[in-house]
């Protein structure tokens, strides 16, 4: 052994962490690397993905499917078509008015200051928890049983599915207002109602206002899928469509769908924008990442 | 009457009239409002009756939907309610692995197409412009509506469930993904440009590091997200519990439905947890360094 070459050694055993990671983690990193790519074989196993030639007929099949939904076409049903947008466009905006006249009420009394006692909030919040994590087809599912097939039943499930989301973002709106300016309206005499109107009111109606055009965005596309369970809207035509293979009128479902969401989006964006100024624009994706 | 006088004469009518203002265009709002609604009620077939009717049924379902209490204990009970939890433990898992290869999939797509759709990255405008459109479209298409189609081509299964969720998570993904690579610190890619390097080198060492635990957050949200839509995509025939959970809802098996639900929401809300605690986990790694 050469000089040089002890002295490396010496190094490494004085200072290891400088030499990279030791065999030992190195070996861990092998172990969990290895469960890691079983893990995913295995998901892929599952699910049918190392089934090749179910594989290749499916993609053939697709191919197929896709000469046949181009060009688009509504093939005289464009009167229906519209009519099912319209249904759609009405579930969504009375759901969710639905949702908003119940949940406003709800959200304050989940509030800790607006409703002190402790036993009354508990179980209020754990009913819109269970309300919240219920999927809107599920409830559009129930809803059918319940009043029958029609966009009736996707009203009161985009209700049902809302209440809990609503009633948590209010009530935590609740919660976060200032309370400088709740005890400058109590400070020149106000009753509690009066407190409420002008101290709380003022700060939570943006939330509230801004908060009901996106449920109405997500909504409006939560509309249009109902129909696949039978709860009225475009959904049930686009799936009547494609039980029946009449895949140009499935297309031209498919873009009439996604004409109707981009307009709402739009002109709620911009309807937010002129209610609630430019902040409340700002979403996740502007989030920088930190240097 | 004095200059003050008119002063104040002059703000009051100022005030008169931007009240007056005011008061009209929140008029015209709230009655555009409640023509909208009269249309949407009248299109989606509400009517008070049939609302009074339908809490009410729905609250008769909600009690049918309660396990019966048969007087043989608690333990025999439950026994009774969940008699198909080892089948269903099973679904639920094949729910949750249909979530996890979709959110892969679907992320590893995404992180493949977001740096052509970061408008300050790539040269060529065409491609920016089509990368995006092409996400557009694979965000906009419901899950479900995927779903239908995939199940059409590729039968009765999970593998419809896994492709039709992880188109829809390539395109809410590329979107986020490719905003936050036009957020990035320019710096090291010109530096790396500097020594030489090619695109991919740039990208890959200059653009990467910068924002990889972001990515790795977003994509653990939409994993929590993408478990809540296998449950539902079983509902057309793309595997895991919806498949079940649809047949006792349209048999009317009342007790499976409230058992199956639980379960569900169960598995929904551990999911979360353990989701959040990673994601902090990540973003406070992204702070140190």
């Amino acid at each position: 052994m050469t000089a040089t070459e002890s002295a490396d050694a010496a190094l490494r055993i004085a200072h290891p962490a400088l030499f990279g990671p030791s065999p030992a983690t190195r070996r861990l990193r092998a172990v969990f690397g290895a469960l890691a790519v079983l893990a995913v074989l295995g998901a892929f196993w599952r699910t049918g993905f190392l089934d090749a030639t179910r594989l290749w007929q499916g993609l053939g099949k697709l191919g197929w499917l896709l000469q046949f939904m181009l060009p688009p076409a509504h093939n005289g049903w464009l009167l229906d078509f519209l009519h099912a947008l319209a249904e759609t466009l009405g579930m969504a905006l009375f759901g969710t008015a639905l949702a908003f006249v119940i949940a406003v009420p709800l959200g304050f009394l989940a509030a800790r200051n607006i409703l002190p006692l402790n036993l009354l909030r508990f179980p209020l919040r754990r009913g819109l928890d269970g309300l919240r994590g219920i999927d809107t087809l599920i409830w559009a599912l129930i809803f059918v049983n319940v009043v029958g097939l029609g966009p009736f039943a996707g009203v009161l499930a985009i209700a049902a599915a809302d209440i809990g989301v609503l009633a948590k973002i209010i009530g935590e709106a609740v919660e976060n207002a200032d309370r400088r300016q709740i005890e400058g309206v109590r400070s020149t005499g106000a009753g509690r109602l009066q407190t409420l109107r002008f101290g709380i009111v003022p700060q939570v109606s943006p939330v509230i206002l801004s908060n009901g055009l996106y449920f109405l965005e997500s909504n409006v596309r939560s509309a249009s899928i109902l129909g696949v369970v039978g709860a009225g809207g475009i959904g049930q035509e686009l799936s009547d469509r494609i039980r029946i293979n009449n895949w140009d009128e499935a297309m031209f479902l498919i873009l009439l769908i996604l004409v109707a969401v981009w307009a709402i989006d739009t002109m709620s964006a911009s309807l937010r924008m002129r209610l609630i100024g430019r902040a409340s624009t700002r979403h996740i994706g502007d989030k920088r990442p930190s240097p | 009457m004095n200059a003050t006088g008119d002063a104040i004469a002059a703000v009051v009518a100022a005030h008169g009239a931007l009240r007056r203002q005011r008061l009209l265009r929140s008029g015209i709002g709230g009655a555009a409002l409640l023509v909208a609604l009269a249309a949407s009620s009248w299109i989606s077939e509400v009517r008070p009756d049939r609302l009074v009717e339908g809490i009410g049924g729905a609250l008769d379902y909600l009690d049918r939907t309660m396990p019966r209490a048969t007087g043989e204990g608690v333990v025999a009970d439950l026994r009774e309610w969940y008699w198909g939890l080892g089948r269903w433990v099973v679904l639920l898992l094949d729910t949750v692995v249909i979530g996890a290869l979709a959110t892969l999939m679907g992320a590893t797509a995404a992180f493949a197409l977001s740096f052509p759709a970061a408008r300050n990255l790539v040269q060529s405008a065409s491609l920016c412009f089509g990368t995006r459109r092409v996400l557009e479209f694979a965000r906009a298409v419901p899950e479900l509506v995927f779903a239908l189609i995939f199940v059409f081509a590729f039968g009765i299964g999970p593998l419809a469930g896994v492709l039709a969720i992880a188109i829809h998570t390539t395109g809410s993904l590329g979107k986020l993904f490719s905003e936050v690579n036009e957020n990035a610190d320019h710096g090291p890619i010109e530096g790396l440009r500097a020594t030489g390097a090619g695109w991919l080198q740039s990208m890959g060492f200059g653009v990467v590091p910068q924002v990889l635990p972001v990515f790795l957050s977003y994509t653990l949200l939409r994993f929590e997200i993408n478990v809540r839509g296998a449950a539902i995509v079983g509902f057309v025939g793309a595997g895991g519990i919806g498949q079940e959970l649809y047949l006792v809802i349209r048999q009317f098996i009342y007790p499976d439905i409230s058992a199956i639900v639980l379960l569900i929401i169960a598995t929904v809300t551990a999911i979360d947890l353990v989701s959040e605690r990673l994601r902090h986990a990540v973003i406070g790694r992204e702070n140190l360094s």
